[in-house]
C-alpha cells in the first residue's frame, strides 16, 4: 500500500511514508526495527528509547494549501533523513507518521486526535495554513500533545492558543510586515495603496503594515481588500489612487497569477513602485508568461529563492540534502519551484524539536512537560547549517521565533537580494505567556 | 416516490408498528451509548464528532427527507449556531449554556428569516436561493473579520468551556463529558425527528414532498407546514453547530462555505433519504471511508469516490433508504 | 480613474466573466433540460478542459498559437469522451435517479479531482494566450486576448444555438427534453441522446475552460466556482432556454463587474448574491422559464 501511495503522489523522490518510514537509515535503526517486527520478541527489550521517536506530521496534500504541502513534505523527509543519518534524536531514530489534513480545519482537528491516540505519537508538527493550526490547536492542548506549527499566521503569539503549541522555525505575519515598513518608506515612497484578501491573513497585513509605515511618516492612501471568491482582478484597479507611489501586494491562492498579470495589463510600462509579499508567486516560476512586468519591482523574501552572490555554506548545504537548484527549483526537474520562503520552517523546526528534545531528557509522553519548558527556554538560535535561513531569537513566553527578513528586487527574471532586515526591524511587544499557563 | 406510498399503505396499522418501530431507534441510540465503554481512544474522540455531525444531517433530512426541499445553504444555519455560540462565547463573555441557546435562538432567527423568504420558491429555485443566502452568509464572516477573524476564526479557550449544571461541574475539554453531550444531542434530535415524522404534521409533511398542490387542496396551509420544517430542520442545524463550537473550541468560516451546505446533502442521501436513522449512518459511514482509505493512500478521495459510485448503483436510495423498499418496509 | 471610464472597464470585466460563464451555464443547462438531472461534477469537466489544455499546449512546441489551437481542438474531445465514460458506466446504471444522481457525480468529482492533483499536480499553470496585444484605451489599457474570448465564446453559442434549433439532431434533442417517453415513442434512441447530451455539456464546459485558461491557470481546484455560477445562470435564466441562459450569464457577470464599482469587494458581492436570490424570490421560474408542467 505504501509503496502505491509513494508512486501515485511524488514519483520523483524518495520520500519517507508512514509505513516504510524506517527504510534506508542507519544499521542502528534497521536493527532495531527488525527486533520490533519479529515475532515472539519482547519489544524493545534493552531500554524504552531504542523505540524510534514517533512525529506526527500534518501535511496539506489536498485541498488548497497541496502546492505547498507538497514541498513540505520534501524538505521533511530530506531533513529526517539527515537526522537519522545523523545518529537521530537523543540516539532514537525518527519516524514521520504523515496524514493528510485536506487543508481543512475538521479534519486538522481529526488528524491530532488520530496522532495523539491511534498513532500514538510524540508530537505533532508541520501544518501551515492558520484556519488549520487554528482548529487543530485546541485538541493538542487538551490532549496535551505538544504542537510545532510552520504556519507564519499571528496566531501563536496573538496568544489566541495554548501551552503545547508553539512556533519556532518560522515569523509570524505581524513581524514579517512590521520589519517591511522602514525599508519601503525610506527607498519606495510614503504613500502606500494595498491590496490584500479579504479575510483574518489579509487583515493582519493591513493592520500590522499600516502601523509600522505611520511610525514612518507614511501613509496610506487606499486600502483594497480582495474576496477569496475573485477570479478576475482588472476591475479593482481603478480603485488606485494616481496618488499612490507605492502599490502594496500580497494574494495567495490560484488567483494570483491571474492578479499579478492583470495588473500589467493595466499599467503597462507606467507603473508607481511595486511591493509585493512572495506568497503571491510561491512554486511558480518568476518567468512565467504574462509576468515579465514583475521586473524591477520587489518583494519580501522569507528565505531567498535564488542563490545569492554571498551564499553561505548553510544555504549550500540545505539546497543539497532538500535537491533544490540554485533558482529554488527542484534539481530533478528545473519547472518544479519551490515555496522556497516558507518551507526552511519544517526543517528548523525538526531541529528545535531536536534541541528541546535532547535538552528535556525526554524519553517518552510522560515527559512532555519538561520538553514543553525546554522549548520554552531556547533564546538566541545561531546561524548554522539546523538553521540556515538565519540567526533567530525565540521567545519563550509568546512560543514565537523572530528572524531575519529579505527585500529582493526582480532582474533579468530572477530574485536579487537588496536588503536584509535586522531581527530587532521585526520585533514588537504584546502580553502573551503561554508559560504560566498549566502544563 | 415508494418511501412516501409504503408510509400511507402501512397507515392503517401503524399503532400495531409503533413499538417495533420505536424500539429499534431506542436499541440503535443505547448503542451509541454503549459504544463508550467499549471502542479505542481514537474512536471515542470520534464519534463524539460524528454524533454532532450526525445530528446536523438529522435536520437536513427533515427539510429535504420528510419535506421534499432541497437546501444547498444550510451551512448557513450550521454556521449560526456556530457563530452564535462561538462569538457568545468569546466576545459576550456568556456561559456555556447560555452561548448554546444563543446558537440555537440565532439559528431559529435565521431560518424563520429565510424561510420566509425562499419558501416562495420551490424546486430548482429554492435550491439557488438557499444557496445564495448562504454564500452571502459566508461573505458576512469574512466581512465582519474584525469580530469572527473570517477564515482563521476563534479558538475557545480553556475557562470558557467550564459549566456547571445541576449543581455539578462539567468540564467540555474531557472527552467523556463531550461524548454524552453530543450522544444527548443527538438522541433527542433523533427522537424529535421520530416523533415529529410519526405525528400529524409529520404525515402533511410527506403529502407536500409527495405531491404540494394535492396537499393544498386538502386543506392543508402547505406554506406554513414547510416553514415550520423548515424552522425545526435549521434549528437542529444550528445546534449541531452550536455543540460544535462549545465542544471542540472552533468557529472558522470554512463551516459555512458551500461544502458544508452539500455535506449534509451527502450523508443524508448515502444513507437514505427520509428515514429517521439514515443521517446519522450515512455521516458515520463517509468518515470511516475517508478515515480508513487515507490510512492507506493520500489519494483518499479516489478511494471516497469509488466508494460512492458502488454504493449508488447498489442502494441508489441510501443504505437504510434500499434496506427500506426491500426488507423492511415499516421503518420510518 | 473618472467614472465614465471606469464603468466601461467594469462593463468589459463583466463581459469576459458573462462570455465564459455563458457557455459553461450552457453546457449545464442541456444536461439539466434534457435528463433531468443536476451533474455536481460540471464544474470538474471545466477543470479537466483547462489542464488538458495545458498539457496540450506544452507539448507542441513552437508558437503558442498552435499549441493554444490542438488544446481548442482536443481538450473537449478528450473530456466528452471522459464524459461518455461516467455516462455509460455509472448515469445508465442507476437510471438517471435524481438523487442517486447527485451522489454519483459528487463520486465522479472527487475522482476526477483526485486524479488531476495526482498526475496534473497542486500549482496553477498559465498556458500563453495564442495572440497577445494590449488594446489602448484612453483611460487605460487592456488585454487584447479578452476580447477575442468574448468573440470566441460568441461564435460557439451561435453555433450551439443554430445546431439545437435548426438541425434534426437538435429537434430530436428538444424532442427528448420536452418528453422524453413519448420520444422513445417516435423511435428516438433516447438513450443515445442522453449519451451525446452529457457528452456535449461536458465538452461546452471544457471549451470554456480552454477558452480561459490564458487569463486565468489551470488549477486542480477551479472547477468550483464556474459550477455553481452556471448553476445560478440556468436557473436565473429558466430551465431548457438557451436564451435565457445568456441573457442570465450576461446579467451576472455585468452586475458583478458594475456592482464592484460602487461597495467594497466583499460587500459587492455580498449585494450581487443577494440580488440574484432576490430575482428568484420574485420570478421562481427564472426570467425566461414557463411555468414548469
Amino acid at each position: 500500500m505504501a509503496k502505491s501511495k509513494k508512486t501515485l503522489i511524488t514519483p520523483k523522490r524518495d520520500l519517507i511514508t508512514r509505513r516504510s518510514a524506517l527504510k534506508g537509515i542507519a544499521a542502528a535503526g534497521a536493527a532495531a526495527a527488525a527486533s520490533t517486527t519479529a515475532p515472539g520478541f519482547v519489544r524493545y527489550v534493552q531500554a524504552q528509547t531504542s523505540e524510534p521517536l514517533k512525529l506526527g506530521f500534518q501535511v496539506h496534500k489536498t485541498g488548497i494549501g497541496a502546492a505547498y504541502g507538497r514541498w513540505y513534505e520534501r524538505v521533511v523527509n530530506a531533513c529526517v533523513g539527515e537526522i537519522n543519518a545523523n545518529g537521530g534524536i537523543a540516539g532514537r531514530q525518527v519516524e514521520i507518521v504523515s496524514e493528510d489534513d485536506g487543508t481543512d480545519p475538521k479534519r486538522g482537528a481529526e488528524m491530532i486526535e488520530k496522532f495523539a491516540t491511534q498513532h500514538g505519537v510524540d508530537i505533532a508538527f508541520g501544518t501551515l495554513f492558520s484556519h488549520v493550526v487554528m482548529g487543530s490547536a485546541p485538541r493538542a492542548g487538551e490532549l496535551k500533545l505538544p504542537y510545532y506549527v510552520v504556519s507564519e499566521g499571528y496566531h501563536v503569539s496573538s496568544g489566541a492558543l495554548n501551552r503545547y503549541t508553539f512556533q519556532p522555525g518560522i515569523t509570524d505575519v505581524r513581524s514579517q510586515v512590521s520589519s517591511m515598513a522602514p525599508w519601503v518608506a525610506d527607498k519606495l515612497g510614503k504613500k502606500v495603496t494595498m491590496i490584500y484578501p479579504d479575510y483574518a491573513f489579509g487583515h493582519d497585513h493591513r493592520d500590522y503594515f499600516s502601523e509600522a509605515m505611520k511610525k514612518q511618516g507614511g501613509e496610506i492612501v487606499e486600502l483594497i481588500p480582495i474576496p477569496p471568491t475573485e477570479t478576475s482582478y482588472t476591475k479593482y484597479f481603478p480603485k488606485i489612487p494616481s496618488s499612490t507611489e507605492v502599490l502594496y501586494h500580497v494574494m495567495v491562492g490560484p488567483g494570483v497569477l491571474t492578479f499579478v498579470k492583470e495588473l500589467g495589463e493595466h499599467y503597462g510600462s507606467n507603473r508607481p513602485e511595486i511591493f509585493g509579499f512572495i506568497d503571491s508567486l510561491e512554486a511558480v516560476p518568476i518567468d512565467s508568461p504574462g509576468l515579465e512586468f514583475l521586473e524591477g519591482t520587489y518583494f519580501w523574501e522569507g528565505y531567498p529563492r535564488y542563490a545569492q552572490p554571498d551564499q553561505t555554506p548553510y544555504d549550500k548545504h540545505y539546497r543539497e540534502v532538500v535537491g533544490v537548484n540554485d533558482e529554488g527549483a527542484s534539481v530533478n526537474d528545473p519547472k518544479d519551484i519551490s515555496t522556497y520562503s516558507h518551507m526552511f520552517g519544517c526543517w528548523e523546526t525538526l531541529y528545535i524539536i531536536k534541541q528541546a528534545i535532547e535538552a528535556s531528557g525526554y524519553k517518552g509522553p510522560k515527559d512532555k512537560a519538561a520538553l514543553i519548558e525546554a522549548t520554552e527556554a531556547i533564546t538566541d538560535i545561531p546561524w548554522d547549517n539546523q538553521h540556515p535561513q538565519g540567526d533567530k531569537v525565540f521567545n519563550g513566553k509568546m512560543h514565537q521565533v523572530f528572524g531575519h527578513q529579505n527585500i529582493s528586487q526582480v532582474a533579468n527574471s530572477k530574485l536579487d537580494v537588496v536588503h536584509r532586515t535586522s531581527i530587532e526591524d521585526g520585533m514588537y511587544e504584546n502580553d502573551t505567556d503561554y508559560s504560566k499557563m498549566p502544563l | 416516490m415508494s418511501a412516501g406510498d409504503t408510509m400511507a399503505a402501512h397507515g392503517a396499522t401503524r399503532r400495531g408498528l409503533f413499538d417495533k418501530a420505536l424500539l429499534l431507534h431506542l436499541a440503535v441510540l443505547a448503542v451509541l451509548f454503549g459504544l463508550q465503554f467499549v471502542i479505542g481512544e481514537y474512536q471515542h474522540l470520534s464519534l463524539a464528532r460524528v454524533m454532532v455531525l450526525a445530528t446536523y444531517a438529522v435536520g437536513y433530512n427533515i427539510l429535504f427527507g420528510y419535506t421534499g426541499l432541497l437546501s444547498l445553504g444550510h451551512a448557513m444555519f450550521f454556521a449560526a449556531g456556530l457563530y452564535g455560540a462561538g462569538i457568545g462565547a468569546s466576545q459576550f463573555g456568556l456561559g456555556v449554556q447560555e452561548s448554546f441557546i444563543a446558537g440555537v435562538f440565532s439559528g431559529l432567527v435565521l431560518s424563520t428569516v429565510i424561510g420566509l423568504i425562499a419558501l416562495r420558491t420551490t424546486g430548482v429555485a429554492f435550491m439557488i436561493v438557499t444557496m445564495m443566502f448562504a454564500q452571502a452568509c459566508y461573505l458576512l464572516t469574512l466581512y465582519f473579520g474584525e469580530y469572527t477573524r473570517g477564515d482563521e476564526g476563534i479558538v475557545l479557550k480553556g475557562d470558557i468551556r467550564q459549566m456547571v449544571m445541576f449543581g455539578y461541574p462539567f468540564d467540555l475539554t474531557s472527552p467523556v463529558v463531550r461524548y454524552n453531550i453530543a450522544f444527548g444531542l443527538l438522541a433527542v434530535c433523533v427522537l424529535i425527528c421520530l416523533a415529529l415524522v410519526r405525528s400529524p404534521t409529520g404525515r402533511v409533511l410527506v403529502a407536500i414532498r409527495e405531491n404540494e398542490e394535492r396537499a393544498g387542496m386538502l386543506g392543508y396551509d402547505t406554506f406554513r407546514t414547510k416553514l415550520f420544517a423548515l424552522v425545526v430542520s435549521g434549528t437542529m442545524s444550528a445546534a449541531a453547530g452550536a455543540a460544535y463550537a462549545l465542544l471542540f473550541a472552533y468557529v472558522g468560516a470554512s463551516f459555512a462555505s458551500i461544502q458544508y451546505s452539500i455535506l449534509p446533502l451527502l450523508w443524508v442521501l448515502l444513507g437514505g433519504i427520509g428515514t429517521v436513522l439514515g443521517p446519522v449512518v450515512g455521516t458515520l459511514l463517509m468518515f470511516y471511508l475517508v478515515d480508513y482509505a487515507s490510512e492507506y493512500t493520500s489519494a483518499y478521495m479516489l478511494v471516497v469516490g469509488v466508494a460512492l459510485l458502488i454504493l449508488v448503483v447498489w442502494f441508489p436510495k441510501g443504505l437504510l433508504g434500499t434496506l427500506r423498499e426491500r426488507v423492511i418496509a415499516w421503518l420510518p | 480613474m473618472d467614472f465614465g471610464p471606469y464603468l466601461f472597464l467594469a462593463v468589459l470585466e463583466g463581459t469576459v466573466t458573462a462570455a465564459v460563464l455563458a457557455l459553461t451555464a450552457l453546457g449545464l443547462s442541456l444536461v439539466f433540460g434534457v435528463m433531468r438531472i443536476v451533474n455536481v461534477a460540471h464544474g470538474e469537466f471545466f477543470m479537466l478542459g483547462a489542464v488538458l489544455a495545458w498539457w496540450f499546449s506544452s507539448m507542441v512546441s513552437g508558437s503558442p498559437a498552435i499549441g493554444f489551437l490542438v488544446a481548442i481542438v482536443m481538450a473537449p474531445l478528450v473530456v466528452g469522451a471522459i464524459a461518455v465514460l461516467c455516462e455509460r458506466t455509472v448515469l445508465k446504471r442507476i437510471n438517471y435517479d435524481p438523487e442517486a444522481t447527485i451522489v454519483a457525480t459528487i463520486g465522479i468529482l472527487y475522482i476526477i479531482q483526485q486524479l488531476a492533483l495526482t498526475f496534473y499536480g497542486a500549482d496553477a499553470r498559465p498556458v500563453q494566450a495564442p495572440v497577445n496585444f494590449r488594446v489602448v484605451f484612453p483611460w487605460f489599457g487592456y488585454s487584447g486576448y479578452k476580447l477575442v474570448v468574448i468573440a470566441a465564446s460568441a461564435v460557439l453559442l451561435l453555433a450551439t444555438w443554430f445546431v439545437l434549433t435548426r438541425t434534426r439532431f437538435g429537434l430530436i434533442m428538444r424532442a427528448t427534453q420536452f418528453d422524453s417517453e413519448t420520444a422513445q415513442a417516435f423511435a428516438i434512441p433516447v438513450d443515445r441522446v442522453y449519451a451525446v447530451v452529457f457528452a456535449i455539456g461536458a465538452m461546452l464546459a471544457a471549451t470554456a475552460a480552454v477558452l480561459i485558461v490564458p487569463i486565468q491557470q489551470a488549477h486542480y481546484l477551479m472547477g468550483g466556482d464556474p459550477l455553481l455560477l452556471s448553476f445560478i445562470v440556468v436557473i436565473i435564466g429558466g430551465l431548457g432556454s438557451i436564451f435565457g441562459t445568456v441573457v442570465a450569464a450576461i446579467i451576472i457577470g455585468i452586475s458583478d463587474g458594475v456592482i464592484s464599482v460602487f461597495f467594497t469587494p466583499t460587500l459587492a458581492k455580498i449585494l450581487a448574491t443577494l440580488l440574484v436570490a432576490l430575482v428568484l424570490v420574485l420570478r421562481p421560474q427564472g426570467l425566461f422559464g414557463k411555468t414548469p408542467r
